[in-house]
C-alpha cells in the first residue's frame, strides 16, 4: 500500500454535516425536475404520459394535447418554479437583513404595495392586460419597499430590525385596507383582478415569463453573491460593522435583490404567501443559519414547493382550479406550524 | 499601532450631545477601563472609538489617521469591538460564530484558508471553548456565550480590542473568568479598552482607569490615582472608604452612603 503525502486540507468554517449539505443539492435539483415534469402531465384534461413525452420529442402543432402541454402547462411549470425560487430567496434575504425570522415579502408590505398598484391601475387607468399588471406590480413593490425602508430609518440607530418590521407591518396593513376599500367601492372592476389577487401561475405568456425570468435570475445571482455578507450582517449591525462589513452597501444591495425578486414574482403570479417563510426555515434544518447555503437551497425548495402547490391546486377539485395562492397557504400554514413546534421541542 | 487617541471628540445619537470635545489618549499595550455612572457616556465613547458612531466633531486618530476615513475592512484588522449583549442567530454554532471573526481577512471568492483555521483554533483555545465548538450559541450559559463572542473578536486578530461591559449579567465565577482572560490577552501584547461597572473589577484588571461624568473625563491614571474618595464622590455621588486589597495590593472601594 502506498501512502500519498497530501497537505492537510483546512476544514470548512463549519463541521456541520457537510456531506448532507452537498448531497442535498443534486437530490433537490432532481426532485425539482421531477415535479416540473409531473406538473406538465396533470391538469384539467387528462393527457397520457406517452403523449407528454411525444410533445417534446415529436412536437406536432396540429395535436391539441401537444399544444396544451407546450403552450399552457410547460410555461405554467416554469412560472411556478421561478416564482417559488424568487419568493423563497426574497424571504431568506429579508430574514437575514431584518434579523427577524418571520420576515417575508408579505410581512414587510412589499406584496401589499404591488397589489394596490395593480388595483389602482385597473380601476383608474383602465389597464387590463396581464403584462401591464406586471409593470405596476413591480413599481408598487419597489415604492412600498423603499417607503418601508425610509420610515424604518427614521430616528435613533437608523433602520433597525424592529423598526423595519413595524414599518412594514403598518404600511402593509394600511395598503391592504386601501386595496379592500377600492374593491368594495368598485365591485365590477374588482372581478377583473380577483383571480390575480389570489395568486395564480396559469396563462402567462412565454414573453412575459422570459422577461420575468431575466429579472429573477439577476435577483438570485445577486442574493447568492451576498450570502456571506448577509450571514455576517445577521449578527447585528454593530458586529458586522466592527468586522469591516460595509453595512449600508450590503443592506442596499440586499434590499434591491428583494424588491427585484418579490416585485417580479408578484407581477408574474400575484401575491403569494408562505413560500418565503416556509422554504428558508425548512432548509435551515440541514444547512444551519449560514446564508451561503440557505439562499441556494431555499431557492430550490421554494421552486419545488410552488410547483407542487400548483399541481395540487389543479387536482384537488378537478375540473375546477383553485388559485395557487390559496394552496401555498393551505399547505404552507401547517408545515410552518410544524417547523416552529419542532424548533421549540429541540 | 503606536498611538490611539481621541481629539476634541464630540458624539451624539440625535441632537443631544453625549460627549462634547473630549480629549483622551489610550496607552498602547495596556488595559484601560472606562468607568462612570449610568448615562455618563462611557459606552458612547467606546462606540465612538470603534467608529460605530460617527463623530459630530473632532476625531479618533489611530497612528495619526482619522479612523472614519480609513477603509472599514482595514480598520477591522486593527480594532475589534464587542458591543453589549449581542445576540446570535438561532442555530449558529460556536465554531461558525468564531469563524465570522475572520471576515476582515477574507475576500469575495476566497476559500477558508489554513491561517483562518489557525486563528479560529487559537481563539477557541484562549477562551477554552474547544469542547463546545459544535454547540449552538443559543444553547450555552451566559458565561460561555460571552466567551464565544470574545473568541469571535479574538479570531479577528486585532492589536486593539474594545469590550463593552463584558462582565455584566455574569455570575461571580464567570466575571473572574472574563477578567482573567482580559489579563491574559494583555500579556500577549494586546491593547484593551473596556467599559466596566464595578470599580473593584477595574482596579483588578486595568493599568489605566478613565472616570467619566456627564461626558467629561473627571480623572484618569493608575487605579491608585483614580480610586480615591474625592473622585468616587464626584463621579458616582457616593461617599466611600478606600482600602488596600490584601491580595493584589490595588485599591478597593467600599461604598458607604450617598453623598449628601
Amino acid at each position: 500500500m502506498t501512502t500519498v503525502q497530501t497537505q492537510p486540507r483546512p476544514a470548512q468554517p463549519s463541521q456541520r454535516a457537510n456531506t448532507l449539505r452537498l448531497l442535498a443539492f443534486p437530490l433537490m435539483a432532481a426532485l425539482l425536475l421531477l415535479v416540473m415534469v409531473a406538473s406538465t402531465a396533470f391538469g384539467a384534461a387528462e393527457i397520457e404520459p406517452r403523449i407528454v413525452a411525444q410533445s417534446v420529442t415529436q412536437f406536432d402543432d396540429t395535436n391539441t394535447s401537444h399544444l396544451v402541454i407546450r403552450n399552457l402547462r410547460m410555461p405554467r411549470a416554469v412560472t411556478a418554479a421561478l416564482v417559488g425560487a424568487a419568493l423563497a430567496v426574497a424571504g431568506a434575504v429579508m430574514q437575514g437583513l431584518t434579523r427577524n425570522p418571520l420576515a417575508d415579502s408579505g410581512l414587510l408590505g412589499i406584496e401589499a404595495g404591488a397589489a394596490l398598484a395593480v388595483m389602482v391601475a385597473v380601476l383608474y387607468l383602465g389597464v387590463n392586460s396581464l403584462s401591464s399588471f406586471a409593470l405596476f406590480a413591480f413599481v408598487g413593490a419597489g415604492v412600498s419597499g423603499a417607503a418601508v425602508y425610509a420610515i424604518g430609518s427614521v430616528g435613533r440607530g437608523g433602520p433597525t430590525p424592529i423598526k423595519l418590521t413595524i414599518a412594514g407591518a403598518a404600511l402593509g396593513t394600511m395598503l391592504a385596507s386601501i386595496t379592500s376599500l377600492l374593491a368594495i367601492m368598485h365591485p365590477l372592476s374588482y372581478d377583473q383582478v380577483r383571480f390575480w389577487m389570489a395568486g395564480s401561475v396559469a396563462g402567462r405568456e412565454m414573453e412575459l415569463i422570459a422577461q420575468g425570468a431575466v429579472y429573477i435570475l439577476i435577483g438570485l445571482v445577486l442574493a447568492i453573491l451576498l450570502g456571506r455578507q448577509i450571514t455576517t450582517l445577521s449578527l447585528g449591525d454593530d458586529i458586522a460593522r466592527s468586522l469591516g462589513l460595509n453595512v449600508l452597501w450590503v443592506k442596499l444591495l440586499s434590499a434591491l435583490a428583494v424588491v427585484v425578486l418579490a416585485g417580479t414574482s408578484v407581477s408574474l403570479a400575484g401575491p403569494i404567501g408562505f413560500v418565503g417563510l416556509v422554504a428558508p426555515h425548512a432548509v435551515r434544518f440541514f444547512t444551519g443559519p449560514d446564508y451561503r447555503w440557505v439562499i441556494p437551497y431555499g431557492a430550490l425548495l421554494g421552486a419545488i414547493f410552488m410547483v407542487v402547490a400548483d399541481v395540487v391546486s389543479r387536482v384537488v377539485m378537478r375540473p375546477m382550479e383553485l388559485p395557487v395562492g390559496l394552496m401555498t397557504a393551505a399547505i404552507g400554514g401547517p408545515i410552518f406550524i410544524y417547523l416552529v413546534r419542532a424548533k421549540v421541542k429541540r | 499601532m503606536n498611538t490611539f487617541l481621541a481629539e476634541k471628540l464630540s458624539l451624539a445619537y440625535t441632537s443631544e450631545r453625549i460627549i462634547d470635545g473630549l480629549d483622551l489618549e489610550i496607552p498602547v499595550g495596556q488595559v484601560t477601563a472606562l468607568v462612570g455612572p449610568n448615562g455618563c457616556g462611557k459606552s458612547t465613547l467606546l462606540r465612538g472609538l470603534a467608529r460605530l458612531l460617527k463623530p459630530q466633531g473632532g476625531s479618533v486618530l489611530l497612528d495619526g489617521a482619522a479612523i472614519h476615513s480609513l477603509p472599514t475592512k482595514q480598520l477591522a484588522r486593527e480594532i475589534g469591538i464587542l458591543p453589549q449583549s449581542p445576540v446570535a442567530p438561532e442555530g449558529l454554532t460556536v465554531r461558525e460564530l468564531v469563524a465570522q471573526g475572520r471576515y476582515p481577512h477574507q475576500h469575495w471568492f476566497q476559500q477558508w484558508s489554513s491561517e483562518d483555521e489557525q486563528a479560529l483554533q487559537h481563539a477557541l483555545q484562549l477562551t477554552k471553548l474547544q469542547p463546545l465548538a459544535e454547540r449552538g450559541v443559543d444553547t450555552l450559559s451566559g458565561g460561555q456565550r460571552q466567551r464565544a463572542w470574545i473568541a469571535m473578536t479574538l479570531a479577528q486578530e486585532t492589536n486593539t480590542i474594545l469590550l463593552d461591559e463584558p462582565t455584566t449579567f455574569l455570575d461571580l465565577a464567570h466575571q473572574i473568568e472574563v477578567l482573567d482572560l482580559v489579563h491574559n490577552l494583555n500579556q500577549q501584547g494586546k491593547t484593551i479598552i473596556l467599559v466596566l461597572h464595578d470599580l473593584n473589577h477595574a482596579a483588578r484588571c486595568a493599568h489605566h482607569i478613565v472616570a467619566l461624568h456627564n461626558g467629561q473625563v473627571v480623572a484618569q491614571g493608575t487605579p491608585h490615582e483614580v480610586i480615591v474618595p474625592d473622585v468616587v464622590q464626584r463621579v458616582f455621588g457616593v461617599e466611600s472608604h478606600i482600602m488596600r486589597n490584601p491580595v493584589t495590593g490595588q485599591p478597593m472601594c467600599l461604598p458607604v452612603k450617598l453623598a449628601g
